[in-house]
């Protein structure tokens, strides 16, 4: 008789008949009686002063209803800085920042009426990078910033361009810092970019003539809209009514309040009448919000083991015209800094920047993505410069149980477990250090981490009740545009009542009238806070129902259980069917008790404290977090630079999966979307006009069916969320977060190039090849591979004894300074003795990079010259290794280890021509001359003439450096081949 | 300019007296109230509007409305026959192909098209055939799935009446 499990199991979306009927309706659907359209007047200046803004003409042209304009509507609004009114007053602050609007009885009346509103500005220096916003005597974007109201835990600066600023202060990172081994720093940086959904921004407006407000609208969050408009025109919350119908996704772009402030205004002038505001393809690229610009400095401080001691970080956002909203991803991207590490000393600065771009805002991952590319690609390079491979560097420095968070906050058990996610991904892609390389094609893994930024006290409710046939009706407040809410809520609910799916119906349209308060439907947090409601209602109605029964079977309520559908008490297996029972029981003489069965209940997370104001430090900023990990294979056309993804999997901690068809499609639409933003997506600006040069789908790409892997595979662990829905904790922006990050490592694997400024697009990687390609061409000496030929120790033995060596030469292999011309003493006996422990680590096949990094670190630089007497060792060295590696006489993931410590060396280190020679053989291109030589040692084919000829060209290179490359490769042929003559 | 159209729409023959500027997809949409054909860019660029004309699948904002006039026009609201879905309708249900639902209607009747040309696309082909047809939630993965899903469970029912009789 039970309704069978419901929570796990793969049942069809709710909603999906409704959406694959065409019956669904969104906004623009909605049918009103005699709608008026609107045409909004915009900013053609990204920086300017209004002088004067006249509506006369337009307000007389035909078909106009009303017009409106900015010092009518005064209020300011924002949902945590108020910084933003309906329409500009008294300046304009981006291309596109609306000025006026017409309400007409056609769209093309009101396009005509807008170009006779005239405005008259007065130009003002624009600020379009960070940098400049950040500059010293910077023109202001908000002069008034210190009069606008905001919320205690933003801290804009007034003055300045600054509206927040967060500072991360854990440990003591200059000391640290000072005792690091090796230090390193890099800059990187993510651009604006639009959300793209497929419906763009749309909203309708009606004031009644009594002044109630009422708007139907394309919007995430029904009761912040409702909030907000009240506050901007000093509305009563109970006069605002809000409904949200179908959303056709939205992404953050409708998170907060976007165009119903200026449907309203209008509607206002126009009272009795709708008013319908819906953005073209074009404005809704640059005049609706977009994703906030960023630049982030990181220094990474390790120790010799490879483990972060000191970690910072430097952000700095482009927040656009206004910071409403944008505010806070600046505060979560700052107590988010660390990502998913434990750094034990950190210095992090999240600054907010006003700038004259378009309105950054909420965009699925709030921040995290664009930290996360940043972070992500340092851990990577740090871990390749330090020779430890990428994945075993994540694992030793990734949060677990007992670990603790840049805010200080120690993880406990219940915590989703990272390290699991790193290790399924990067098992999945085959990232084994020891994994076969070939050209242009590589992998790279990367890691990623949020909590819901969202006010403490963010809160959702439910109400659950039941119809006549026991149909359960929920209505919740959350809006599902596509991520799945209805269907888990009915999931839940079902296994919570152990009721039949098919008896459940979620009303999932809001209004703001009649459903329970929601907060807002972002932060990845709606199957948690609204699940742990519905699971709350859940019990509510069963102790209902059973209190009911109890009294009609004469029985304990505790001894009943609700099972398929009816009320059991298990001991006799007595049964009411809930149809008899959720609008009241009636008994045969015809009395009756109970009543409607109902219950409303809320979920608000517990036990969330505020960061402290100076140091951010707090034992429980957030209410959780969910880890992942993402590993990517690609290929990249040398020819054209074209990145192709070939492969992703993904792996997170979901705490339990609720819907397994859900949430694989949340995880393949986050990773397409970020392949979106990570190869393709960036909205350019005129530098000059600021106008968006790609405002259409033609010239802004978003991914279709052909520009995605067909190959992705999503894999989840299952660590219970303690205070989740039956253990779930949210994941829907998680899965868009590591993967750009990941394709820029997978690049570096392919091909050596690093591209530290989102998007990866095929230009840019054609250009960073070709730079490379210079570089090598920089080298003093021309480079080459290595010919493979046969190998042998008795032919090397009788090489070597009919080799003349010159005495500089012997000098290095023996550690004694002899004969005219020879090296100075110290350098003889440093090159000799690192040359010597070098041998020993590659004989002792160590395929660690950090066993070969001191030694290497020692020799770059060493000696006089153009390339310095060590450079030319290492190289002589590398040449040999790889040798004596074909002919399996060096552990082929040795040679390796040592290759990439050349690679990693530091330009600092050395001369450029030694650092282009050493770059060169670590890639296994060693100069001609030499590896003519290191060819023929060894070689049984090669006639001691021969060999005698090679070696004295060889010798003829340079002052020394000849003689230098012939010893490094001596050394190694020696001490590997003959170790004990060696010693 | 005012012109008289007759055409034939899921079924059934409309006359309306349009402006001859007047797209398809306005012409559904605000004169037929069939809204489940969406407007994502009106420039071609989306393929929420998708409908088919004569059987080929147009984008919808890019036709006016007196061009389509004598034509026979299917849209995503004549796809399924008194709450019978149709099969691709079926599959995206199962295929868990669809999230904020504004692309599906576009994609379904993108599908319909491919199907009935191709009875058994391979993975390349349906990806081809739906390259102009933008999602933006779902990764299109599950929306391949269900194409693919859908035509073997149409083959399979055109085999079934030979199957029996043999
Ligand atoms: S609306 Fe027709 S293609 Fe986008
Ligand atoms: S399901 Fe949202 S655009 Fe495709």
């Amino acid at each position: 008789m039970s309704a069978g499990r419901s929570v796990g199991r793969d049942v069809p979306r709710v909603d999906g008949l409704d959406k694959v009927t065409g019956a669904a309706q969104y906004t623009a659907d909605l049918k009103f009686p005699r709608l008026l359209h609107v045409a909004v007047v915009r900013s053609p200046h990204p920086h300017a002063r209004v002088l004067d803004v006249r509506t006369g003409l337009a307000s007389r042209a035909p078909g106009v209803r009303a017009v409106a304009s900015g010092r009518d509507f005064p209020l300011h609004t924002g949902i945590y800085l108020k910084d933003q009114t309906v329409f500009a007053t008294d300046r304009v602050r981006f291309v596109g920042d609306p000025v006026a609007a017409v309400a007409a009885e056609s769209p093309e009346a009101a396009a005509e009426a807008a170009l006779l509103v005239e405005v008259d500005y007065e130009p003002l220096p624009p600020i379009f990078d960070v940098e400049e916003g950040m500059a010293e005597g910077a023109p202001l974007v908000h002069p008034d910033l210190g009069r606008y109201e905001v919320v205690p835990w933003i801290q804009p600066k007034a003055g300045t361009n600054v509206c927040n600023h967060l500072k991360i202060r854990k440990g003591d990172y200059e000391k640290a810092l000072s005792g690091s081994w090796r230090v390193f720093q890099n800059t990187f940086r993510v651009p604006q970019v639009q959300h793209v959904p497929l419906e763009p921004h749309v909203s309708v407006a009606r004031v009644d003539l009594s002044g109630k407000v009422e708007v139907h609208t394309s919007a995430q969050s029904p009761f912040t809209v409702r909030h907000l408009l009240a506050a901007c025109f000093g509305l009563s919350h109970g006069d605002v009514r809000v409904h949200v119908p179908y959303v056709g996704g939205g992404f953050g772009g409708k998170a907060g309040i976007n165009l119903e402030p200026i449907a309203v205004a209008l509607a206002m002038r126009c009272r009795g009448r709708w008013v319908r505001l819906m953005v073209d393809r074009h404005e809704e690229f640059f005049a609706t919000v977009v994703r906030q610009g960023l630049s982030a400095t990181l220094v990474t401080g390790v120790d010799r083991s490879g483990k972060v001691q000191a970690q910072k970080m430097h952000y700095l956002w482009n927040c656009g015209a206004y910071g409403g909203y944008g505010v806070n991803i600046v505060r979560a991207a700052g107590y988010t800094c660390g990502g998913a590490y434990e750094f034990p000393n950190v210095w992090g600065d999240s600054i907010g920047v006003y700038t004259n771009r378009p309105v950054g805002s909420a965009y699925r991952g709030f921040g995290m993505q664009e930290i996360h590319w940043a972070l992500e690609q340092q851990m990577d390079r740090v871990a390749l410069e330090m020779g430890i491979d990428p994945v075993e560097f994540r694992l030793m420095n990734c949060l677990g149980a007992g670990k603790s968070t840049v805010t200080g906050q120690v993880l406990d058990e219940h915590a989703g477990r990272v390290d699991l996610c790193i290790r399924r991904v990067a098992e999945e892609i085959g990232l084994d250090p020891a994994r076969e390389r070939r050209p242009y094609r590589g992998k790279g893994i990367a890691c990623a981490v949020k909590a819901p930024a969202m006010p403490n006290d963010a809160a959702s409710s439910v109400v659950l009740k039941f119809a006549e046939d026991a149909t359960l009706e929920i209505l919740i407040a959350g809006i599902d545009y596509g991520q799945g809410l209805m269907t888990v809520a009915a999931q839940f609910a079902a296994e919570a009542l152990d009721i039949p799916l098919e008896t459940i119906r979620v009303k999932g349209c809001p209004d703001t009238d009649l459903s329970p308060y929601d907060w807002q439907t972002v932060a990845s947090r709606q199957t948690w806070a609204t699940g742990n409601a519905v699971l709350r209602a859940a019990s509510e109605i069963g102790r209902q129902l059973c209190e009911t029964s109890a009294e009609v079977l004469s029985v304990p309520a505790a001894d009943l259980t609700l099972r398929g559908g009816h009320v059991v008490h298990e001991p006799t297996g007595r049964s009411i069917p809930l149809t008899r029972l959720v609008m009241g029981y009636q008994f045969p003489d015809g009395h009756a008790i109970g009543g409607p069965v109902a219950a409303t209940t809320s979920y608000l997370p517990e036990g969330l404290l505020f960061l402290d104001p100076e140091t951010s430090q707090s034992a429980k900023p957030v209410a959780k977090w969910t880890f992942g990990a993402q590993a990517v294979e690609i290929s990249v056309d040398p020819e054209t630079g074209q990145v192709t993804v070939e492969k992703v999997a993904a792996c997170y901690d979901v705490g339990r999966v609720v819907n397994p068809g859900l949430i694989r499609g949340q995880t393949y639409g986050g990773i397409v979307q970020g392949i979106g933003t990570g190869t393709m997506e960036e909205l350019v600006l005129d530098p000059k006009t600021g106008r968006a040069l790609n405002a259409s789908l033609m010239d802004y790409k978003i991914p279709s069916t052909e520009d995605v892997p067909t190959v992705m595979t999503v894999d989840f662990v299952e660590t219970p969320q303690k205070d989740g829905p039956m253990g779930a904790r949210g994941i829907g922006e998680h899965t868009m977060i590591p993967t750009p990050a990941a394709i820029a490592n997978a690049l570096f694997d392919a091909c050596g190039v690093r591209i530290s400024e989102m998007p990866i697009t095929a230009e840019k990687v054609w250009r960073a090849l070709k730079e490379k390609e210079k570089v090598r061409c920089r080298t003093p000496l021309p480079c080459r591979p290595l010919a493979a030929g046969p190998f042998s120790a008795e032919s090397l033995a009788r090489h070597l004894s009919s080799l003349p060596v010159p005495a500089r030469t012997v000098a290095l292999l023996t550690g004694i300074p002899r004969g005219n011309g020879s090296v100075d003493s110290v350098t003889v006996k440093w090159a000799h003795g690192r040359t010597r422990a070098l041998v020993g680590t590659l004989r002792s096949g160590d395929v660690r990079e950090v066993a070969y990094q001191p030694d290497v670190a020692a020799l770059t630089g060493l000696g006089p010259g153009l390339t310095p007497t060590g450079d030319d060792l290492l190289v002589g060295l590398a040449a040999m290794a790889s040798r004596l590696g074909d002919a399996g006489l060096v552990d082929p993931r040795a040679l390796r280890a040592y290759g990439g410590s050349l690679g990693g060396l530091a330009s600092a280190s050395t001369t450029p021509a030694a650092l282009a020679l050493l770059g060169n053989a670590a890639n296994g291109l060693y100069p001609s001359v030499l590896a003519a030589v290191v060819e023929s040692l060894g070689n049984p084919d090669v006639q001691p003439e021969t060999l005698l000829e090679r070696a004295a060209r060889l010798a003829a290179v340079g002052a020394h450096s000849g003689a230098d490359l012939l010893a490094g490769a001596l050394a190694l042929a020696l001490g590997i081949v003959f170790p004990e003559e060696a010693r | 300019m005012r012109k008289t159209i007759t055409l034939e729409v899921n079924g059934a023959s409309e006359t309306e007296e349009v402006e001859v500027g007047m797209t398809l997809l306005r012409f559904l949409r605000d004169r037929l109230d069939l809204t489940g054909t969406k407007e994502g860019c009106n420039e071609g660029e989306c393929g929420s509007c998708m409908v088919l004309l004569d059987g080929r699948p147009v984008n919808s904002c890019l036709v006016l409305a007196v061009e389509a006039g004598g034509g026979k026009v299917t849209t995503i609201e004549g796809l399924s026959k008194d709450g019978a879905l149709h099969p691709i309708q079926e599959a995206f249900l199962a295929h868990a192909s669809i999230q904020c639902g504004f692309c599906t209607p576009g994609m379904v009747v993108t599908a319909v098209a491919l199907l009935r040309q191709n009875p058994d696309p391979s993975e390349e082909e349906i990806r081809s055939a739906l390259a102009g047809n933008l999602c933006r939630c779902t990764g299109y993965r599950q929306i391949v799935d269900a194409v693919r899903g859908a035509a073997a469970a149409m083959r399979a029912k055109a085999a079934a009446p030979l199957a029996v009789s043999a």
